[in-house]
């Protein structure tokens, strides 16, 4: 049943969450197409502050503060060091605004996945559609923002074609944790704790705004283990410095993260739905 | 044109389970528990194909879990459950495929349309574009609804959003049509609206398996039911069976007796076969209600109303479980 909190011992213990689920992408094809039907109708009401957000932090604290940083870092004026941790912190958002309000509403409040899952989808085909709308959405807002940085003469190396693949890792690991924090919530105010102590901070101390390496020396480690740090220096990497084999490491990370996310957070959802 | 949903093109479709000859649902021993409750507790199911059958009780006697697994949602902790000849822990995307399905409640896609409400189900449900468009079409008609295909489902009123979802059922043209509570929440005029489309469905030999805590529900519309009382059958037959076999036919009801009703109901005690006092209502039961009632004028006992009718659904619910069905 939607309205009680998935149980992370569950009857079969949080070993079996680690199970592969079973999954089919045909139907779990089926709820992301709802969603793009959705957007097309609604994009331009919901790309506005989704896009606009990192566009006001670069103006804001790139080009605002930057001026009072007479240093470059990395060979480049201050904005353009932090433009690529924007679009980085665009495809988090993107995707965790997707995984947590709006699949949380349809869950709570609409019941529609109790619907849904009386037809042939199954809760897994419905985790994972909704997984996959979460990370399109947060490739859509990346990699739009990865073009006015474009526009702006922002990116200095030709991997840059690749960064949107930084995106979709990006996108892939925070739509799994978002995920994960839905099935186990039972109400929706608890969406705050997720954003103050989780993802502002994330998007404060992960490099986005200064390098890592200028936290204090206990925090570093906790900084390497956060999704965005990756994402932002992925993105980093591929975009402006072109260090094409760091990239692969932070591509590497995003990669194994997700990997381990992806059982619990496709299993919570069959527990949250399935009593 | 509107209503018909026989001319709708038919294609049934595949499963591996065998056909035919299987019942709607087989349950034997069933059970579901959650912790040390027993939501149901070791129900004996038959329901066949063609007809209405309803599992009447209380809220919380095990109706919607009994739904629930039937419908794939919920899996048996113990016990037998077949349904169209598939085991319910089989290949339930295959099973589900064939059923329809009316949840408890809301659960419309609010940001949808009508029209995309219906047309979203079909694709869960692999129905080709080229089938699900007219489908939705004929299915708007079916529901009353085709002015209002482009609204949004917060525009509808009550009816008209359970008529919505009583159509997005049926859109994969199911064998079998399970409603959870069709009618709960619903003024009057619109429960007879959604009763008319109900057995306008019956009449297309379509299979419906309800649950309702509404006597009258069950009365108008269900060939078969059973009785649920704290997680098990209690009574099973077509409701008039149930009404002979349980009560006897006439009843005398006093309304607002004075002092203990119980007490009233023990003075009464010899007057028929079964005497019963539920709040401050004394109920009758006999063969012959004129005569009764004769004897009660007789007895002169200070009530303020006296009626006589015939037993009901209502009556045998009471009888079995000592109990009035809607608290």
């Amino acid at each position: 049943m939607s309205t009680r909190p998935a149980s992370l011992r569950g009857e079969d213990g949080v070993l079996a969450l680690l199970r592969p689920p079973s999954v089919s992408p045909r139907r779990a094809r089926r709820m992301w197409q709802r969603d793009l039907i959705l957007y097309r109708r609604s994009w331009k009401l919901n790309v506005l502050p989704n896009f606009f957000e990192p566009i006001l932090y670069l103006l804001s604290i790139g080009l605002g503060l930057g001026l009072y940083i007479g240093d470059r870092i990395l060979g480049v004026e201050y904005v353009e060091f932090i433009a690529p941790g924007l679009a980085a912190a665009a495809a988090m958002n993107g995707a965790v605004f997707e995984a947590t309000f709006n699949v949380f509403v349809k869950l709570r409040f609409a019941k529609l996945y109790d619907a849904v899952i009386t037809t042939p989808l199954e809760p897994e085909d419905v985790a994972v559609g909704e997984l996959a709308w979460a990370v399109t959405r947060s490739f859509i807002y990346g990699t739009a923002f990865l073009a006015v940085m474009g526009v702006l003469g922002f990116v200095h190396s030709p991997w840059a074609v690749l960064a949107p693949v930084g995106l979709l890792l990006t996108g892939l690991a925070f739509g799994l944790i978002g995920l994960i924090f839905t099935s186990l919530i039972p109400q929706i105010d608890l969406f705050s704790y997720f954003f103050t102590l989780f993802v502002t901070p994330l998007f404060l101390f992960s490099g986005i705004f200064f390098p890592i390496s200028r936290l204090p020396a206990a925090a570093q480690p906790v900084a390497w283990f956060t999704p965005l740090h990756h994402g932002v220096e992925l993105v980093r990497a591929l975009a402006l410095t072109g260090e094409i084999t760091l990239a692969g490491s932070h591509g590497l990370w995003l990669l194994g993260f997700s990997a381990l996310l992806y059982a619990p957070a496709v299993n919570l959802m069959r527990r949250r739905l399935v009593v | 044109m509107a209503g018909d949903v026989t001319t709708r093109p038919h294609e049934p479709p595949q499963a591996t389970g065998p056909h035919g000859a299987s019942p709607a649902v087989r349950a034997r021993g069933l059970h579901k528990h959650y912790g040390d409750i027993a939501a149901v507790d070791g129900i004996d199911l038959d329901v066949p194909l063609g007809g209405c059958f309803g599992l009447l009780g209380p809220n919380g006697a095990g109706k919607t879990t009994a739904i629930k697994m039937i419908t794939c949602v919920s899996p048996p902790t113990a016990g037998v459950l077949e349904v169209l000849g598939m085991d319910v822990r089989g290949d339930r995307r295959a099973l589900k495929g064939r059923l329809g399905v009316v949840p408890q409640g809301e659960t419309l896609d609010p940001d949808l349309t009508v029209r995309e409400n219906l047309l979203s189900f079909s694709a869960y449900h692999d129905v080709p574009r080229a089938v699900a468009a007219p489908r939705a079409d004929a299915l708007l008609g079916f529901g009353q609804l085709t002015g209002r295909a482009d609204s949004r489902v917060e525009e509808l009123s009550g009816g008209m959003q359970r008529r919505l979802l009583i159509a997005r059922a049926l859109v994969n043209d199911p064998e079998l049509l399970v409603l959870d509570e069709p009618t709960t929440g619903l003024d009057p005029q619109a429960r007879h609206l959604v009763w008319e489309r109900l057995r306008s469905l019956k009449r297309a030999a379509k299979t419906l398996l309800l649950t309702t805590h509404y006597m009258e529900e069950a009365a108008q519309l269900c060939d078969r039911l059973v009785v649920f009382e704290a997680g098990r059958v209690v009574a099973t037959g077509a409701p008039g069976e149930l009404i002979r076999g349980h009560v006897a036919p006439r009843v005398v009801e006093l309304h607002g007796v004075e002092g203990d009703a119980r007490d009233v109901a023990r003075l009464l005690a010899g007057l028929a076969r079964e005497v019963e006092a539920v709040a401050d209502r004394v109920l009758v039961y006999t063969d012959d209600g004129e005569s009764v009632v004769s004897r009660v004028r007789g007895a002169g006992l200070n009530h303020q109303a006296l009626l006589l009718r015939d037993a009901t659904l209502e009556d045998v619910f009471l009888r079995l479980t000592g109990r009035s069905l809607v608290d």
